[in-house]
């Protein structure tokens, strides 16, 4: 017998040997899905994937700028404007970078999104995660993952169309905060497109109270299609532009940075998205062909 | 000398593992367990003292004792076997009685070991995914049990403020499954049909129950300060935990849930206290780097909690439940431990 098989033969003989147990490794229990801790599960992301993808290359036809800046290793915190009664721009941006870059992007949304059945576990499920600052710091620093979050929060999305492309207030700068605590950078993402998709026509809050959501739109969409509208966009061009990624020169774990220095950085940050919009708008000749 | 070691709720299913494993301890010299009804479990040298849910003998027990550790297991975290009323007795008033006791001048009490629960941080859509030791819940306490476990980690709080010289630890477990214990959860996970929130599928964490067994063994022994969350590595989602123990799900309305589910708890075929009510909508993680870093780690995950309770619950399926195999006796009892006709090995 070869000196091989012999050690083949050994080791098949200890397999049939169980040796009692010595050390604290944890005994792994049976699997039946393989959604991870964080709630996202592989199969159901492929399945999205294939969902969207025809959305994503035929009907928005989306179109980046500047990928190559979004890094292939280490975590940022991706920032973008956010439009459209229900915002396309979230799964265009996460679907993207994934294709493009070949990276998963982790959406942090509203904790509203997880009171909504089937569509918060949807959510989780394809990636989405609770906008927790200790989960981007998670996520950010432990994990150096990349994080998408909107600045604008439902303030976004919930503008009519009178308001098209103007940014709203970026909150109180949270997520500069805790880009600077992560020690990541970050990196804004310009989105148009979005806007036209699902403009809203007018708002009902009384209703939007009595159901208990953030707001309700009445879209374009839905004055057309009626509820179908719900779900279907118009087919407007998406033009996505990846802005320079912003350093902060301050130490990172820090429990708290100055206000002001947050505020004066969101700021700029914000000034810089808007201007770069702008230019776009300028730059296009057709809501519809870009 | 050795250590000598008061144990809470020894009737209790914790308070009698506790004493069972430190009696194999040689360093433990003496080990004492209060209860209101006699030990379930045999016990070879832990002396039983029969008490009332609140505990009002015990400083005179500290006192005539002298034990130097005090391991209180008698906290209810399951709202569904015991009435509001006696909720309140034990937890707050019991922890209140048993600190004060502890606290006493001229206390020689040198260790509290608290067993706690995950339900202190409630479970609601504004969580984090995993909730470290110093992060408050987001959510105001509903629930009693909740709210009285607020109580009782309020009050060892003070007592560890008061008594610097006092190690104080206080361990947060997860859901515990396993062979033995009954919970909501593992009536539930034992049936036919399964409650759900239609419309949810929370993640959540579970520890065995030799974990915390072991766990509690390992800050008594060490004698380590602090505030702990104890879980089995990894998350699994509600759907899995069901499909792994081959019950079938019975989604409840999203929308006036507690009303829809009334019924079915009445007629008993589900279990359903406000705090899984919440549980089953937004999970809960807690972070566990920090028992970690003190030397400890669980021998289960959470799905190996869930496959060690389910093999537990197939056997029991087969054979029926295994027939108490001890009835306490005081008299027996009393003539093992204290009998001149017992030969003890250690003179």
């Amino acid at each position: 017998m070869t000196a091989g098989k012999e050690a083949i033969h050994r080791e098949q003989r200890a397999e049939l040997v169980p040796l009692p147990r010595t050390d604290d490794t944890p005994t792994p229990g049976p699997r039946l899905s393989d959604v991870d801790e964080w709630g996202r599960s592989e199969h159901t992301r492929t399945i999205a994937r294939r969902l969207f993808a025809p959305l994503y290359d035929n009907w928005f036809r989306v179109e980046w700028e500047g990928l190559e800046k979004i890094p292939k290793t280490g975590g940022a915190l991706l920032v973008a404007n956010h439009a459209g009664a229900i915002p396309s721009d979230a799964p265009t941006i996460m679907h993207g970078i994934e294709v493009e870059r070949g990276r998963p992007v982790y959406g942090m949304a509203d904790f509203f999104f997880r009171e909504v059945p089937w569509l918060g576990t949807m959510w989780a499920r394809v990636g989405g995660v609770p906008a927790h600052p200790d989960n981007a710091l998670r996520l950010l620093r432990d994990q150096g993952q990349l994080a998408l979050v909107f600045p604008e929060g439902t303030k976004g999305p919930s503008k009519t169309y009178a308001d098209r492309y103007r940014l709203r207030r970026f909150g109180r700068g949270g997520f500069v905060e805790i880009a600077m605590r992560a020690g990541v950078p970050v990196i804004p993402i310009a989105v148009v497109g979005a806007e036209e998709s699902m403009p809203i026509v007018f708002r009902l809050p009384a209703l939007a109270k009595l159901i208990g959501v953030p707001y309700f739109p009445v879209t374009a969409n839905m004055l057309l299609f009626g509820p179908l509208g719900l779900a279907m966009y118009f087919p407007a061009k998406f033009k996505l532009r990846v802005l320079d990624p912003v350093t902060f020169n301050v130490p990172s774990g820090q429990e708290r940075y100055s206000k002001s220095r947050v505020m004066e950085e969101a700021e700029k940050i914000r000034i810089n998205m808007q201007e770069t919009i702008y230019e776009m708008l300028r730059e296009r000749r057709s809501v519809w062909f870009g | 000398m050795g250590r000598r070691v008061l144990i809470t709720g020894l009737d209790s299913f914790w308070g009698g593992r506790m004493a069972q494993a430190l009696e194999s301890d040689p360093e433990v010299e003496m080990i004492l367990g209060m209860g209101t009804r006699e030990p379930t479990v045999p016990l070879e040298r832990t002396e039983f003292v029969k008490a009332d849910q609140t505990y009002s003998i015990l400083s005179r027990i500290v006192g005539a004792t002298q034990v130097d550790t005090i391991v209180h297991t008698f906290l209810v975290v399951d709202s569904t076997r015991v009435s509001s009323r006696a909720l309140h007795e034990i937890n707050v008033i019991g922890t209140m009685n048993l600190l004060a006791a502890a606290g006493q001048s001229g206390s020689p009490v040198r260790q509290v070991v608290v067993k706690s629960s995950t339900l202190v941080y409630g479970s609601a859509s504004t969580d984090p995914t995993w909730f470290r030791e110093e992060m408050p819940r987001t959510s105001p306490a509903r629930t009693r049990v909740e709210r009285s476990l607020l109580e009782v980690e309020g009050f060892v709080r003070d007592f560890a403020e008061d008594n610097p010289a006092t190690v104080v630890s206080v361990l947060r477990f997860a859901n515990v499954l396993g062979t033995d214990i009954i919970t909501p959860i593992s009536t539930n996970l034992s049936r036919p049909i399964c409650p759900a929130v239609a419309g949810y599928d929370p993640l959540l964490q579970f520890v065995e129950e030799d974990d915390v067994v072991r766990c509690l063994e390992h800050v008594t022994r060490q004698r380590i300060p602090g505030l702990y969350n104890v879980a089995g590595t990894g998350k699994l989602p509600w759907s899995e935990v069901t499909g792994i123990c081959g019950t079938r799900l019975l989604p409840i309305s999203p929308v006036g849930t507690h009303a829809a589910a009334a019924p079915l708890v009445r007629l008993g075929l589900i279990e359903f206290p406000p705090e899984l009510e919440s549980l089953l909508r937004y999970g809960r993680g807690v972070d566990t780097t920090r028992i970690g870093k003190t030397g400890f780690s669980c021998r289960y995950t959470t799905a190996g909690a869930v496959e060690s309770f389910i093999r537990a619950v197939r056997l029991r399926r087969s054979v029926g439940d295994a027939p108490p195999s001890y009835t306490y006796s005081q008299d027996i009892e009393h003539f093992f431990r204290h009998s001149s006709a017992v030969v003890r090995s250690e003179g």
